[in-house]
């Protein structure tokens, strides 16, 4: 996997919806972007909003949760759960979605875009 | 023509089982047992007569309710060919030659055997009476028996069962609900004369006479000839006579001891295959159990004693020590939704027996106990009308346990102070459990020492509760009783993140104020949440506090299932469908040409729903506001088609147009629909209204059901339909309108503060404990002194609705929610539809392949 240097600013922080996902199209890539906030801390995910397994383009609109330490996207079809860190299947190994590095600069959500 | 069929296989030891009944798969099944146990290798061969492997006879009845006789087969080709086990169907064996070890089927073939065994069963005994051999006289023991009757019933108005036993009562079930006039005809002057005495057989026959079938009793029938009004005319010994159009023999069973008959093996002086205590017959390597097997001159009619055979006839060819040694023949049964039960010495046989009895006429109750002359011991029982002793009963008498000081306080009615059951830890380790499978308390304790620690893990390790199911109350007692001696709480975990049951979180939310996630998993849970307890906590919400469910400065939001969030439900190609409510299914010119006009403008596939009203499908996600706000302005509201909450109020015309309406059934939806719209539920909800008994909504399979009657309205309760239809409980009867809404209010609001996540109506109930009557108990009397909170509660839930898409499309923040990109108007080039009927549909995978790329974009963007 070759990793792009520059950062790509996709939208504003404003845009995220807090403990929930929306989607941003980035030359072509459907990405799905989360932001986990609670009183004390926050997080911003990256993954492919493609769900391989329902096929389609959906996953931003599943929902967050976490199984033990691991943080989760529950696809909103068929329920499968999907690490946001690594991007890999819980529920099935062979299944992996694309994470992308992604940060928040004064206030603008920016990402790198992965091949 | 001969030819031996099993001759390989010389070094395996060869078993031929004869008659592959229920007694003959459960033996087949030790044999597999064992053979994958350890190296013992047997080589075994089914020959039945029957055209197909062992099926449930127990069960044969619900053939007539719908079942299958897939569905009611006990294996499979697969699974006996998987098993390396042998069989041929068809195949009635007419020879055994003892010398040359080696048995004859009826086409000739011949089958060699070191061990034979006998399983062939009994076949039903028709009495010699002239005319007893006619087109229309039928028997009930076998799925071929049942087709013929169902054949015979289509073209028949009146049937007779002879013989009141218990088989002969089930039968008469089965014509009844055919919608055949039933009589039962019974030489004895009682109905089930072997299980019940005289006093529970009046009883008996009330009950059952009540029912709508006919019983006479003392009739002995002496010729059948051709009849006036019906098909055939039964003349009986005391001159009487009567007409009906089909018999059904059930006079008994014989056993099928034909071939021991004729190839000497010793029988019985009144048939039946003699056995010892290892099921042997006179023959030393040949076996007889089941139905068709004498063991101490006595033949066990049921299947539990042939299990028990069937495991020492094994056991006893694969070197093992079990025996049989007779069965308990108590039985405890529904007939025609009559409780009965019968324990043990039932007669008072016994020399010096003494009896109780306690009979109450008005609620069709009677029970009696049979003590032994010290009044220390309990030695039998018969329970007419309420069967809930059984199981008490029976574990004094099995178990030999001493019996209180005063005996009749096990059958008088509880009050207060009297003892109540005897509890799970009263029984001994050897009290049979489950005799089905022979499952004795010291089992289940050893299963749960090796570590199962629910009721489905002792089940699969013990196979208890998975026969007859009897057992089943029993067994959980059992389970629970000995997982709490060992410090284990029985777990009802929502899930890992929350150490509550669904019940357990909505009190900790009411009764803590808790209005947001946060603040519950804060107080209560660990982790994120997940896809089970963040809806679970946002229906809980919505019950108690009735939040607009997207509310975002609450985080409600980030709770609910992608359908909730969107209002609406998501399509296999991640576009939603739109449902607007139709209350009880009635709707003006003006609001179906708007619906019209939507689905027109924007393309979407458009289908009558089975509940009434119209979906359209295939709405993108950023078109959703833009037809809600459309259909918003011509007065329609959400159908919550999406959300577990009040679905649809199904209603037939009624009284305002139908000829036979009795009530405005239409007017009654409307307003059902309108007062419990939008009220958040463990799962969805339906009702119906009908406007006379003659049901054209469905009434009675809705989770309410609602009927139209003389002098009011019948409501019923907890019906599905679905993946596993319920028949609705009749709850009330001749309601007031006020009435009914006031038990509706407690009985919805009842399930929404009690039942399990995802839960139906039906399936709380099933789980409900005390059922229906606590149930009424609980909305009808106010046994726990909350219908007044109930009503309340759902008074606020009506004056707090909102229609969620109104408050949506007049909310900025909401609606930025509804984009399929947050930095781009692009749409999503994934979702292309084809044409079929004149309509849109989903492409397939195949149909996009293809499509060019310039195409799926111009398709694509056509639809915008
Ligand atoms: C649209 C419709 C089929 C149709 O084209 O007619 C339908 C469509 C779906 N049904 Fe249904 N059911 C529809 C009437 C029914 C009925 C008939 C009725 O209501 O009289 C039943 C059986 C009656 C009952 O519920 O007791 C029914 C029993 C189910 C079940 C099984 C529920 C059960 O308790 O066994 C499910 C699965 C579930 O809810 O877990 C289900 C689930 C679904 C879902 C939500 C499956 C899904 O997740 O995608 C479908 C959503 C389609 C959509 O986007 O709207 N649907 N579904 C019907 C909508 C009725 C309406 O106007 O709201
Ligand atoms: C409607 C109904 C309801 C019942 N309800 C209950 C209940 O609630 N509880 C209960 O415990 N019991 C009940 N019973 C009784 C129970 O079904 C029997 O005890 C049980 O089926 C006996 O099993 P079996 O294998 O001995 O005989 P069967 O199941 O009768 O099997 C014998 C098989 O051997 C075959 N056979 C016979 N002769 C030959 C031959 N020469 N060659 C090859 N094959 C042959 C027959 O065709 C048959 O398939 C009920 C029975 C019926 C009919
Ligand atoms: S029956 Fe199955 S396929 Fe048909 S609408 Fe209901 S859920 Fe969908
Ligand atoms: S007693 Fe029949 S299953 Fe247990």
């Amino acid at each position: 996997m070759t990793t792009l240097n520059n950062w790509v600013t996709v939208c504003s922080d404003a845009d995220l919806v807090a403990n929930s996902g929306v989607c941003a199209l980035v030359e072509d890539q459907q990405i799905a972007l989360f932001k986990i906030k609670s009183a004390n801390y926050e997080q911003v995910f990256a993954v492919s909003n493609w769900d391989p397994i329902g096929k389609a383009n959906v996953l931003y609109r599943g929902l967050l949760g976490s199984v033990a330490d691991c943080t989760v996207i529950v696809s909103p079809l068929y329920k499968q759960r999907y690490s946001l860190e690594t991007g890999v299947c819980l529920d099935d190994q062979e299944v992996k979605l694309k994470v992308y590095p992604v940060r928040i600069e004064q206030n603008q959500v920016q990402l790198q875009l992965v091949e | 023509m001969s030819s031996l069929i099993n001759a390989n296989d010389a070094q395996k030891m060869r078993v031929v089982v004869v008659g592959n009944g229920m007694v003959g798969h459960y033996f087949v099944d030790e044999l597999i047992k064992a053979n994958k146990a350890d190296d013992t290798q047997i080589d075994v061969t089914v020959l039945s007569a029957e055209p197909r492997l062992a099926y449930d006879r127990v069960h044969l009845s619900e053939y007539f309710s719908g079942k299958t006789a897939d569905e009611l087969a006990l294996t499979t080709p697969e699974y006996y060919e998987l098993s390396n086990i042998k069989f041929k169907l068809n195949a009635k064996v007419i020879n055994i030659n003892k010398l040359a070890k080696t048995v004859t089927t009826e086409s000739g073939d011949v089958f060699e055997y070191e061990k034979l065994v006998l399983s062939t069963g009994s076949y039903p005994f028709v009495p010699p009476i002239p005319g007893n051999d006619q087109p229309h006289c039928l028997v009930y023991r076998t799925i071929e028996d049942l087709e013929n009757i169902s054949a015979s019933s289509a073209v028949s108005k009146v049937g007779v069962v002879v013989g009141g036993g218990l088989l002969g009562l089930e039968a008469a079930n089965a014509l009844k609900e055919a919608g055949l006039q039933t009589h039962v005809v019974e030489f004895a002057p009682q109905l089930m004369a072997v299980q019940v005495d005289a006093g529970g057989g009046r009883l008996l026959r009330s009950k059952i006479e009540n029912l709508g079938v006919q019983v006479h009793t003392q009739k002995a029938t002496q010729v059948i000839e051709k009849g006036d009004v019906c098909r055939y005319k039964m003349v009986f010994v005391d001159g009487t006579d009567l007409e009906t159009d089909m018999i059904l023999f059930s006079a008994g069973i014989r056993p099928s001891d034909a071939l021991a008959r004729e190839f000497d093996i010793e029988i019985g002086p009144r048939g039946g295959i003699v056995v010892n205590d290892q099921c042997l017959t006179s023959d030393a390597d040949i076996y007889a159990i089941g139905e068709c097997a004498l063991w101490n001159n006595f033949i066990f009619g049921l299947v539990a004693p042939g299990y028990t055979m069937a495991r020492a006839a094994a056991s006893h060819i694969i070197g093992g020590d079990l025996t049989f040694q007779g069965a308990d023949m108590s039985t405890k049964l529904k007939l025609m939704g009559v409780e009965v039960g019968s324990i043990g010495d039932a007669h008072a046989k016994t020399e010096g027996a003494l009896c109780y009895t306690y009979e109450n006429q008005p609620e069709e109750v009677y029970k009696k106990i049979v003590v032994d002359a010290e009044q220390k011991k309990l030695l039998g029982s018969v329970l007419i009308g309420d069967t809930s002793d059984y199981d008490t009963l029976l574990q004094y008498a099995l178990n030999d346990i001493d019996l209180p000081a005063n005996p009749e306080s096990l059958i008088l009615p509880s009050t207060g102070d009297t003892p109540a059951g005897l509890g799970p830890d009263a029984l001994p380790d050897t009290a049979t459990i489950c005799s089905c499978h022979n499952v004795s308390k010291g089992d289940i304790i050893e299963s749960v020492d090796q570590g199962a620690c629910d009721v489905s893990s002792v089940k699969s390790c013990t196979k208890a509760g998975t026969g007859c199911g009897g057992c089943a109350a029993l067994l959980k007692s059992v389970v629970d009783c000995e997982l709490e001696k060992r410090g284990v709480e029985v777990k009802k975990d929502i899930c890992e993140h929350f150490a509550y049951s669904r019940q357990e979180l909505f009190h900790l939310i009411k009764v803590g104020g808790i209005k947001t996630f946060d603040e519950l998993l804060d107080k209560h849970g660990t982790g994120l949440g997940c896809e089970i307890c963040k809806p679970a906590a946002g229906s809980i919400f919505a019950s108690v506090w009735n939040d607009f469910i997207l509310e975002q400065d609450k985080g409600h939001v980030a709770l609910q299932d992608t359908n909730d969030t969107y209002l609406g439900n998501m399509q296999k190609d991640g576009t939603y469908s739109v449902v607007p409510r139709i209350p009880g299914g009635e709707i003006t010119p003006d609001k179906l040409i708007a619906i019209g006009q939507v689905a027109k403008e924007y393309n979407l596939y458009t289908k009558i729903t089975g509940g009434t009203r119209i979906d359209l499908f295939g709405a993108r996600v950023d078109q959703l506001p833009g037809i809600w706000t459309k259909l918003v302005a011509a007065g329609l509201e959400t159908g919550h088609a999406y959300a577990k909450a009040l679905r649809t109020v199904k209603s037939c015309v009624g009284s305002t147009w139908c000829r036979f309406g009795v009530q405005d059934s239409v007017g009654k939806a409307v307003d059902l629909e309108n007062r419990y719209k939008g009220l958040r539920a463990p799962h969805k909800i339906k009702f119906g209204v009908s406007g006379c008994t003659r049901e054209c909504a469905e009434a009675q399979g809705k989770d309410i059901g609602v009927i139209a009657v003389e002098n009011g309205w019948n409501l019923y309760v907890c019906g599905n339909g679905g993946m596993k239809p319920r028949h609705a409980d009749l709850f009330a009867t001749d309601l007031d309108s006020e009435t009914l809404v006031k038990y509706i209010d407690r009985v919805l609001m009842f399930y929404v503060k009690t039942a399990d996540r995802l839960q139906r109506t039906s399936v709380w109930m099933e789980n409900l404990e005390g059922g229906l009557d606590y149930l009424k108990q609980v909305v009808i009397e106010d046994s726990l002194g909350i219908c007044d909170e109930l009503e309340a509660q759902m008074q606020h839930i009506e004056d707090t609705y909102q229609c969620e898409w109104k408050t949506t499309i007049e909310s900025e923040q909401s609606l930025k929610r509804f984009r399929q990109f947050v930095n781009s108007d692009d749409k999503d080039m994934n979702i292309v539809f084809v044409e079929e009927r004149e309509q849109i549909r989903p492409a397939t995978e195949q149909e996009k392949l293809e499509l060019s790329d310039e195409q799926v974009e111009k398709l694509a963007t056509e639809l915008v």
